[in-house]
C-alpha cells in the first residue's frame, strides 16, 4: 500500500521546509513525522516513515532513529482516544498512581495498551509541565487538570459519546 | 511590588494581543535597542546581571558576548528559544508564552539585534498546543507589524523567526541537544567546547536562552539597568523571578516575584501553607534535579548564591512540596523513573547507571532492599557526579538522591528493617 499527503498537507509541508535554510530540510523531520502521524490513525508505519524519508531527501534509517526516540511519535498503531496521564514527581504526590489505576480497571487494560475496539490507549508520560493543576493528563490536544475519579468517568463518557455521534453522522 | 513579565497577563487566560501589548509599552524597548548598538544593547544586558531563568543561572550578557561580532563572523547567526519546559516541577515558562506571546518574540528580536542573528526559532514542546497556536499567530502579526523580516521598525536590521515545535524528551532542554532536535536528529548532547555560541545551530554561531530569560529583556533595555536591578531583593542578580510552588499546599501556582524571596514566604504566603492534614516534610527548590532542602532552610533566600550554601540550586525556582504523607524513597523512586526514563542513552554512566539505581531504589521502596545498597545508592552519586557523564542529566539526577540518602536515611532503614513501605 502507498501512502501519500494530500495536496494541503504536501504545502503545509513546503511551508514547514522553508522555515529552515536551503539544504537543512531535514529540520522539518519532526514536524513532518507529525502530520503523517496525524494522516495515519496516530501512529507512524514503516512505509509513512519511508514515504516521509522520501520527501526530506533522507535515508529511511534516519527517520527510523528519531521516531523511535521522542515520546510523542508512536511506531505501533494507538487507540483513538489516548489518555496520557502524568507519572512524574508532583502528579504523583497528588495521587496520579490512584489515577492510572483507576483509568485501567476501567478500561480493561494496562498502561501502554490499547481497548480491543481501538478506542482507548493507557499511557503514563512524564512531566506535561502542569505541576500546580496535578493530577493531570492530555487528552488530543488538550490537558484534563485536577483529575479525581469522577472526573475520569466523566472523561470516558464523553469520548464514548463522541464516538457514538461521530459515527451516526 | 512590580511584576514586569506577568502584570499585563489577562486573568481570563486570553492572550494579549499585539495592540494590545503596544498599548501597555510593547515593542518600546525593541525600538530603543535599534537605536544603540549591538554592544550598547548586549552592555545593558551585562550591567543588568540579568542571569538565565532555564536552571543553570549563567549571566545571560555574559552568554551572549563569546558570539563573534567582527565583519567576518560566520552567518547566518541564530537565536533560539528554549520552550522545552520539561524540568519536573516546572510549568512557569507555559504561563507567559500563552499569556504573553509578544513579550518573548520581542526580547528575541532585541537579543538577535546584539549578536546580530540572521534567524530565530521558538522551540516548544508539542505538549502546549495552545501556547503554539498563540505564538504562530503572534509572529504572524509581528510580521506585519513590521517587527519581523526586512528593515524592522525602519532600521536596517532584519530578522527571521519561525515556531519550532518538538515531541517530548526532557534531554532537549539542554541547549546542545535542543540544536541536534533542531536539526532533524536525535536529541543527543554534543561536546562542549565547541560552545554553540561559536559553532551552534548548523555549525554556525547559535544563542540559547530559556524563554522566561528573554521576557525579561524588552524591560531592561526599556527601563534601564538600575531600575532593573532594583526589582530584585538579592544582591546576587536583577530582576524578578518566577517562582512557583506544587505538591500539597492550599494554593498551586506560579507567581512573579523579587529574585530572593525566601522559600518560606513562597510555601507558607503565597502557596498558603500546607493542605489540611498535611505538614512540610522537605522541598526540591528548583525541579527535580535539585537537591532536596529540609525545614532548618525554609528561611534560605530563594536565589543562586544562598540555595547553593544551603546545599542545592534554585534551578527553575519552581518547589515541589514533599509531605509527611508522601514516603520520600518512593518519591526519589519516582524522580530515579524519570531520569532513567529520558537518559538518551549516548553515555553510559547515564544509561546503565540510572536504571541500576531505580532498580536497587525500587526493592527497598518494595520491602526487598538490603542494607549494603545504601552505600551502592551513595557510590552511584559519586558515579555520576559532575565531570563522569558527557551532560548534566545524571548529576542532576544525583541531586534529590544524594539528599534523600542524607535527610531521610532513617526513612530507607526503616523499609529494609520492616521489609515494606511503612506509607503503605
Amino acid at each position: 500500500m502507498s501512502v501519500v499527503f494530500s495536496e494541503k498537507k504536501l504545502n503545509r509541508v513546503k511551508e514547514l521546509v522553508s522555515h529552515y535554510p536551503d539544504g537543512k530540510q531535514k529540520s522539518a523531520l519532526i514536524p513532518v513525522l507529525h502530520l503523517a502521524q496525524e494522516e495515519n490513525d496516530g501512529w507512524l508505519s514503516v512505509e509513512w516513515m519511508d514515504y516521509v524519508a522520501g520527501l526530506l531527501q533522507m535515508t529511511p534509517i534516519e527517520v527510523y532513529e528519531v521516531a523511535t526516540f521522542y515520546s510523542m511519535l508512536n511506531t505501533k498503531p494507538i487507540g483513538r482516544y489516548v489518555f496520557e496521564v502524568c507519572q512524574t514527581g508532583p502528579c504523583m504526590i497528588k495521587g496520579s498512581d490512584d489515577i492510572i489505576a483507576y483509568i485501567g480497571e476501567k478500561l480493561g487494560i494496562k498502561p501502554g495498551e490499547t481497548t480491543k475496539d481501538g478506542m482507548f490507549t493507557l499511557k503514563k508520560v512524564e512531566c506535561l509541565g502542569a505541576c500546580g493543576y496535578a493530577p493531570m493528563m492530555q487528552l488530543g490536544k488538550n490537558y484534563r487538570e485536577h483529575l479525581t475519579k469522577e472526573k475520569v468517568d466523566a472523561i470516558i463518557e464523553e469520548c464514548r459519546k463522541e464516538a457514538r455521534q461521530i459515527k451516526e453522522n | 511590588m512590580e511584576q514586569p513579565l506577568t502584570q499585563h497577563i489577562k486573568k481570563d487566560g486570553s492572550v494579549l494581543s499585539l495592540k494590545e501589548y503596544e498599548a501597555v509599552g510593547g515593542y518600546q524597548g525593541l525600538k530603543k535597542a535599534l537605536k544603540m548598538t549591538p554592544k550598547e544593547v548586549m552592555q545593558m544586558v551585562k550591567d543588568s546581571n540579568l542571569r538565565g531563568r532555564g536552571g543553570a543561572g549563567f549571566p545571560t550578557g555574559m552568554k551572549w558576548s563569546f558570539v563573534p561580532m567582527d565583519d567576518h563572523a560566520p552567518h547566518p547567526k541564530y537565536i533560539v528559544a528554549n520552550g522545552d519546559e520539561m524540568e519536573p516541577g516546572t510549568f512557569k515558562d507555559r504561563v507567559l508564552v500563552e499569556g504573553n506571546p509578544h513579550q518573548l518574540i520581542e526580547g528575541m528580536i532585541i537579543s538577535a539585534y546584539a549578536i546580530q542573528a540572521d534567524i530565530s526559532y521558538i522551540f516548544l514542546r508539542w505538549a502546549y498546543h495552545e501556547a503554539a497556536k498563540r505564538v504562530e499567530v503572534a509572529i504572524h502579526e509581528a510580521y506585519q507589524a513590521g517587527y519581523l523580516g526586512e528593515r524592522i521598525a525602519g532600521s536596517d536590521f532584519h530578522l527571521e523567526m519561525h515556531l519550532h515545535t518538538s515531541v517530548g524528551r526532557y534531554m532537549c532542554g539542554e541547549e546542545t541537544a535542543l540544536l541536534n532536535a533542531l536539526e532533524g536528529k536525535r536529541a543527543n548532547p554534543r561536546s562542549k567546547p565547541p560552545f554553540p555560541q561559536v559553532s551552534g545551530l548548523f555549525g554556525k554561531p547559535t544563542i540559547v536562552n530559556n524563554v522566561e530569560t528573554f521576557n525579561n529583556i524588552p524591560h531592561i533595555i526599556d527601563k534601564g539597568t538600575e531600575w532593573y536591578q532594583a526589582l530584585s531583593k538579592s544582591p546576587d542578580g536583577g530582576g524578578t523571578k518566577l517562582y512557583g510552588v506544587s505538591g500539597h499546599v492550599k494554593k498551586p501556582a506560579i507567581w512573579e516575584l523579587p529574585l530572593g524571596v525566601s522559600l518560606r514566604e513562597l510555601i507558607e504566603e503565597h502557596a498558603g501553607g500546607m493542605m489540611d492534614g498535611y505538614k512540610f516534610r522537605a522541598a526540591l527548590p528548583g525541579g527535580a534535579s535539585t537537591d532536596f532542602l529540609t525545614e532548618e532552610h525554609l528561611d534560605v533566600a530563594m536565589d543562586f548564591t544562598n540555595v547553593m550554601k544551603a546545599g542545592s540550586r534554585m534551578g527553575t525556582g519552581t518547589v515541589i512540596v514533599l509531605d509527611d504523607k508522601t514516603c520520600p524513597v518512593g518519591m526519589v523512586l519516582n524522580l530515579e523513573k524519570f531520569f532513567a526514563q529520558e537518559s538518551c542513552g549516548w553515555c553510559t554512566p547515564c544509561r546503565e547507571g540510572l536504571p541500576w539505581t531505580a532498580k536497587i531504589l525500587d526493592a527497598i521502596e518494595n520491602g526487598r532492599g538490603m542494607m549494603n545498597q545504601l552505600d551502592i545508592l551513595s557510590f552511584e552519586t559519586v558515579y555520576m557526579a559532575p565531570g563522569n557523564t558527557f551532560c548534566a542529566l545524571a548529576p542532576g539526577a544525583m541531586e534529590p538522591l544524594q539528599s534523600a540518602l542524607k535527610y531521610f536515611r532513617e526513612d530507607f532503614e526503616r523499609h529494609i528493617k520492616e521489609h515494606k513501605c511503612p506509607w503503605d
